[in-house]
């Protein structure tokens, strides 16, 4: 693919809100993760929750898309100078020149939960308040960005479970090389409700401690939210800018919600993805993965990673420090893959003590100053739907694109 | 404006049995007159995949294995497109209903069931299809967007892509909310090249600040088309089923996807 410039980021997380918490808790390793408490949940687990958004209310003409989903989304548009940049790509584009790619796994689900906690005794009815178009919908999330954003660019939500975010990456880069729109906002958001922390419970997914991805004791996942978006421009790029270069995304036909236990689907999605950004495995300098501390996930992926990889390329799991934010992981670890490239240095693995001894890459558990040229980053999510990415820099793209 | 190849037509809805079936009442030559969806088990499965699923993935499976055979594809490496405004509404309000009791026990299955992503995920399952496949929801614009998106596909990645637009209506108390008027899938076998199976050529186009889309002709097939996202196919479908016309397709807040159907 012809390599597409990520030149504004911005991003929400329980580390805090913007790039800064983010970046500074990738570097020294202290997650946000504390015994869950959210709404009325009784459950022996931890989460990445966002108090923020406990009090936060859309309002005014956005008002009718007032919901933890939408909120999550407005909490991360003002940060980073990401409206003002937006609001001139605006200008300068077109609104309608400017397209809308997002992806969410439960979008305002959270307010149909309340809802059937509130139906009439007699009749069953939904409570009047409930607004099912701009807040449970799954579309909801870029029905509000457009309106906010004074968008009107090709617009989707892609739901696609926890590959989600990464996947929209793909429809924007195919949507801008048709010439349907000149830039895109790519992103999305995931905010916890019941239905997802008592479902992975019901799995039993859910870690009873803070999640410890890749560890030889490691028993489950985090639960966190997360919002991030980014503008993708076709502007050249320059020394030092954070390019995507490919994307790859595959099917593991393999299970609704068990991976590959090889992890074919995963290694068919990096594959591609090195394809489509016309490089080899000695290319990346280090490789972001989806690892969300299951037993069989990790294991899976890490059998994948050494089969594209080998032994030597650094890799690591992030989840340890924001918890597993499902459709929103893949654009939160674009962001963190960015950061990577920007601050050059590769994170560790939050929490964990001891790489399971099964496993083959390697693993780092320690935040280290390095050369980082170009980034894979994985997501994959139920319905066996894998999706890679390749980020890397602007000078580096063009070498890439050469060799 | 892009242009690619339809070599095959799935098609499920009330009094419209499949794609050669529905061919007299899409061309105005007989009535419509709507008879319940039957919706076959997804035979492809093994037996406890079967069980576990829903009208929600047997309606998108079923019409996507009709494009499928018509155009004489193998499912298997077939890149797809699934678009939903609310996937699977049934799983949706069970889990909401259990999770409104004091217990909260939610079943495992109806869990996994539950993303947007479902039908797809049982697709890969059923066809051994390891192709990037995507889940899209535009509310009402479903179909059109998932329209653009596969052509886009199809255009840029130069390969095969097959879409699968299906909704059906949530049960009570979700239905009053979002009134989903009727079970129907559609579904497109889209090339970029002309095939020996191509059925009709589309040019297609993102038109803004345009009222509304092409209506039917007919009163019971536009309350059809008006009340169910997928219908919003049926004046495409129309179209190809006469060999040719132009059509808008509505999309989000006055967008159009505009397609010009001609013989292949």
């Amino acid at each position: 693919m012809h390599p597409l410039h990520l030149s504004h980021l911005c991003v929400a997380t329980s580390l805090g809100n913007g790039l800064d918490p983010l970046l500074a808790a990738l570097q020294s390793g202290r997650g946000g993760l504390r015994p869950c408490s959210f709404e009325s949940a009784v459950l022996p687990t931890y989460t990445g929750a966002i108090d923020d958004l406990d009090n936060m209310r859309l309002d005014g003409e956005f008002a009718t898309f007032d919901c933890r989903n939408n909120a999550l989304a407005e909490l991360a548009l003002r940060q980073d100078g990401f409206e003002a940049a937006v609001e001139q790509a605006r200008q300068l584009y077109g609104g309608d020149r400017v397209g809308v790619f997002l992806g969410t796994s439960t979008s305002g689900l959270l307010e149909a939960e309340h809802a059937y906690q509130s139906r009439d005794p007699v009749t069953g009815a939904l409570p009047v308040g409930f607004r099912y178009k701009t807040t449970h919908n799954t579309y909801s999330l870029a029905a509000f960005l457009r309106r906010r954003l004074r968008l009107s660019g090709p617009s989707l939500v892609v739901s696609c479970a926890c590959a989600s975010t990464a996947k929209a990456f793909g429809n924007a880069a195919r949507m801008m090389a048709a010439g349907l729109c000149d830039a895109a906002i790519v992103g999305g958001a995931d905010t916890l409700c019941l239905t997802t922390l008592c479902g992975f419970a019901a799995l039993n997914l859910t870690a009873p401690g803070p999640c410890r991805p890749c560890d030889a004791s490691r028993d489950g996942i985090s639960i966190g939210e997360a919002a991030g978006f980014v503008l993708l421009e076709k502007a050249t790029p320059t020394p030092g800018d954070v390019m995507l270069l490919g994307i790859g995304e595959s099917n593991d036909a393999y299970h609704m919600s068990s991976p590959h236990p090889e992890g074919a689907g995963a290694r068919l999605a990096m594959e591609l993805a090195l394809t489509s950004a016309g490089l080899t495995p000695g290319d990346i300098d280090y490789v972001n993965l989806h690892a969300t501390a299951t037993l069989v996930g990790d294991a899976a992926e890490d059998r994948a990673v050494f089969d594209v990889f080998g032994a030597a390329t650094p890799c690591s799991a992030t989840k340890g420090l924001t918890g597993h934010v499902l459709g929103a992981a893949g654009i939160l670890e674009a962001i963190i893959s960015a950061l990577a490239i920007r601050h050059q240095f590769v994170p560790g693995t939050a929490n964990t003590t001891r790489i399971d001894p099964s496993f083959r890459c390697r693993h780092l558990l320690d935040s280290a100053p390095s050369m980082v040229r170009r980034v894979m980053s994985n997501s994959f999510g139920f319905g066996g739907s894998n999706c890679s990415l390749v980020l890397g820099t602007g000078a580096n793209a063009w070498l890439g694109a050469a060799g | 404006m892009m242009r690619v190849f339809v070599n095959g037509i799935g098609l499920l809805g009330p009094g419209l049995p499949g794609w050669a079936a529905s061919l007299p009442v899409l061309r105005g030559e007989a009535p419509f007159q709507p008879a319940d969806v039957l919706l076959p088990a997804v035979a492809q499965l093994p037996a406890a995949e079967r069980r576990r699923t829903g009208a929600a993935v047997k309606l998108a499976i079923a019409a996507g294995l009709e494009a499928l055979a018509q155009a004489g594809r193998d499912a298997a490496d077939m890149a797809t497109v699934f678009t939903s405004s609310g996937s699977d509404g049934e799983t949706i309000d069970a889990i909401l209903t259990v999770l409104a009791t004091e217990r909260r026990e939610v079943s495992p299955t109806r869990f996994h069931n539950s993303v947007h992503n479902a039908p797809s995920g049982y697709w890969a399952l059923a066809c051994a299809a390891t192709a990037p496949s995507t889940s899209l929801c535009g509310f009402d614009g479903s179909f059109a967007i998932g329209l653009l998106d596969a052509a886009v596909q199809a255009t840029v990645e130069n390969r095969a892509v097959t879409l699968i637009a299906y909704d059906l209506p949530y049960p009570e108390p979700l239905h009053s909310a979002r009134p989903i008027g009727a079970t129907f899938a559609a579904a497109l076998v889209l090339t970029p090249d002309r095939t020996a199976r191509s059925l009709a050529e589309l040019g297609i186009g993102l038109e803004h600040g345009v009222a509304s889309g092409t209506a039917m002709p007919d009163r019971l097939l536009e309350a059809l088309r008006l009340g169910t996202p997928a219908a919003r196919s049926l004046p495409l479908l129309g179209a190809i089923a006469r060999r040719a016309g132009a059509v808008g397709i509505e999309g989000i807040d006055g967008a159009i996807v505009a397609v010009d159907v001609t013989p292949p």
